[in-house]
């Protein structure tokens, strides 16, 4: 009943263009592609493969994870949990276990927002659900990986990510294509809940190509006591990329904090956004960003609004422009209750000469001068991720970083 | 040695500097007085090679070699180091990386730090948010670590508190080999002549005369180098008619 009706409101969306970003045609991608079996071990992957994971912040030697899921193309190929409290599953095979998940589908994103979500529903190729169960403390990150690996192909995924009441959770996803894949398009929807005094971390990198368009669409809400904590670094070469997720607050003392490291790159257009809705009493949001360019554009918007007394929120948008390129800040704060605390502070510029001379009168030359300045810049500390994924994000920015320079 | 020869300096087509002559053999340190906008600060941030600084005429010269040209890096490189008064903040580097890059050498860095009281500041990024006198610190401690044969220093007392001023003051004393204690068996007088370490400070308060003896005292006044005598007396006259004399006695040149 629920899913005619969501398929019927996708349908009327099918060829509505999204507010914002460049407008894919995405009748001229592939939708369909062969169908990959399981594996039992990520380890069985092509090197070639692995490697391109492992740049996505993906560890197909799984070690230090609690849990996996990967999805080549449209199929689920592995997909385990290693922790008791995790529960990792395709989410077509989710839906059909749990009825109760139909609640969680679709449910904070509008269906019919624009052609990609209508084509996430209507073909649906699968997703995961990933879920803390109640009081679980999930401190290894899990980690799920979205591979594309037909050249041309246009995955569809959806994914729900649940921190039960009291859990922890902490994930890591990457998005990457093979190396021979240089045009493709990926729609992920996702629908984080952050339950009463749960903590969720959610780090994506991607890691695509050249000519691939990336359309996210997430959305997450934050109850009494929870903490969402979202991460996202492209610092990859990518045609287009637009999303701007929505994060509302609704319980007492909810926070959410957002931190994106982005990357253009020549022919690229990173429109990156996030808005967080502060709806509840003692509610905090933080929205960080550093962008980098060498001559993409990129657009970076945060989005605050306040609508209860004494909430706070801040919003940082810095950009340097290393050679050539676009960047744009985009800080908007709305309140509509008195006594909201917000503020924001945007930068776009390039590197002060100041800083570099500074750095040459103690023995570097120019140019080390200059990695070092970035370096620091795009060296943002995350309070409260645990130490792998800072690494893996610290590594997945220096490896791009030293290619940019 | 440090070796100036009748330099002019351009800043955005003002001229800044006329005629300076100067000269630093090793082991000595130099004090630089002279009222707000004399070019104090320009005569230092033209000897580290800051490009906006435009040498118009006259020549440079570090140990032998003709440095008028050179880069601010090849200046460090060869020996130059500066501590100064509003460095940038800059977002990301800590200062400990800083200093470890001086130093070549990270072991040193704690112990270094420690000797300034700064151990705390390590890991915070560099000059940000950082106090007047703690920007001090940091500066002398990356000048610690660097080691340099010449070192500059703009006003290395300012918005230092008195608390921390006699630490500052007895490392520049230690970085510039001033000490007056005979040390390593040697005697005082074989102590002063093994200095090889050149200074040139510029102080506003004088404060720093307490803890250092320097061989010269230079006022620069209006762009020119007016005076040249002994540092205290010069610092004295200063202090009780101000500059106005200094130039009126005659010792302009």
């Amino acid at each position: 009943m629920r899913m005619r009706e969501l398929d019927e409101r996708a349908r009327a969306a099918l060829n509505k263009a999204a507010a914002l970003g460049e407008d894919i045609d995405l009748d001229s991608f592939l939708t369909d592609s062969p169908r990959y079996e399981k594996i039992d071990d990520l380890k069985r992957l092509p090197e070639q493969d692995r490697q391109r994971m492992l740049m996505a912040g993906i560890d197909t030697d799984g070690r230090q994870r609690s849990g996996s899921y990967l999805q080549k193309d449209g199929s689920p190929v592995f997909s385990a949990a290693f922790q008791e409290g995790l529960e990792i599953v395709p989410i077509k095979e989710a839906l059909e276990r749990y009825d109760w998940l139909v609640d969680f589908y679709w449910n904070l994103i509008p269906v019919d927002m624009d052609k990609y979500t209508a084509r996430a529903r209507l073909n649906l190729q699968n997703g995961y659900l990933i879920r803390a169960l109640p009081g679980a403390r999930i401190t290894i990150p899990a980690q799920a990986c979205m591979y594309i690996e037909t050249n041309g192909f246009s995955q569809n995924v959806h994914n729900i990510v649940i921190a039960e009441e009291g859990s922890e959770l902490h994930m890591i996803t990457g998005c990457a294509s093979a190396t021979h894949v240089a045009r493709g398009v990926h729609v992920g929807i996702s629908e984080f809940y952050v339950k009463k005094n749960a903590k969720l971390s959610f780090t994506m990198i991607h890691h695509w190509a050249e000519d691939v368009a990336v359309r996210p669409r997430s959305a997450c809400i934050v109850e009494e006591g929870g903490l969402f904590l979202n991460n996202y670094i492209s610092m990859k070469p990518v045609r287009s990329l637009q999303m701007a997720p929505v994060t509302s607050l609704v319980g007492k003392g909810a926070v959410a904090r957002f931190y994106s490291l982005l990357a253009g790159h020549p022919g690229s257009e990173l429109d990156v956004g996030g808005r967080v809705i502060l709806r509840a009493e003692e509610t905090r949001a933080e929205i960080v960003s550093r962008s980098i360019t060498n001559g993409g554009t990129i657009i970076a918007r945060g989005d605050l609004i306040g609508e209860v007394p004494g909430v706070r929120g801040h919003l940082e948008c810095h950009g340097l422009i290393l050679k050539g390129g676009v960047i744009k800040a985009v800080p908007e704060l709305t309140a509509t209750a008195e006594g909201v605390e917000m503020s924001h502070e945007a930068a776009v510029g390039k590197i002060a000469q100041e800083e570099i001379f500074y750095l040459m009168s103690r023995g570097l030359t120019e140019e080390e001068s200059a990695a070092m300045i970035v370096r620091g810049f795009l060296n943002v500390e995350i309070p409260g991720l645990p130490r792998p994924l800072q690494q893996e994000i610290d590594r997945a920015v220096e490896l791009s970083r030293t290619e940019m320079m | 040695m440090l070796i100036i020869e009748n330099l002019q300096v351009k800043l955005l087509n003002k001229e800044l500097l006329r005629h300076i002559d100067l000269e630093i053999r090793p082991g000595e340190t130099h004090i630089l007085f002279g009222p707000n906008g004399s070019g104090k600060t320009s005569l230092l941030m033209t000897i580290m090679g800051y490009p906006q600084y435009e040498v118009t005429a006259g020549k440079i010269w570090f140990n032998g070699e003709d440095i008028t040209h050179l880069s601010i890096d090849q200046r460090a490189r060869r020996g130059i180091g500066m501590s100064y008064q509003r460095p940038p903040a800059i977002r990301g580097v800590k200062t400990r990386q800083i200093v470890e890059m001086c130093a070549g050498n990270p072991e040193i860095v704690e112990q270094l730090a420690e000797r300034l009281n700064f151990s705390d500041f390590l890991d915070r990024d560099i000059n940000v948010g950082f106090s007047g006198g703690e920007i001090k610190r940091s500066e002398l401690l990356q000048l610690m670590a660097q080691k340099p044969e010449l070192a500059l220093f703009d006003e290395p007392e300012s918005g230092v508190d008195l608390e921390n001023i006699a630490i500052i003051g007895n490392a520049i004393d230690e970085l510039l080999e001033r000490g007056h204690l005979p040390r390593y068996g040697k005697s005082v007088k074989e102590e002063k002549e093994s200095r090889t370490r050149m200074g040139l400070i510029i102080t506003h308060t004088g404060f720093i005369l307490d803890y250092i003896t320097a061989d010269q005292g230079l006022v620069l006044y209006d762009g020119v180098l007016a005076c040249r005598t002994n540092p205290m007396e010069i610092f004295k006259q200063i202090r009780s008619v101000g500059y106005e004399e200094c130039v009126r006695c005659g010792c302009a040149s």
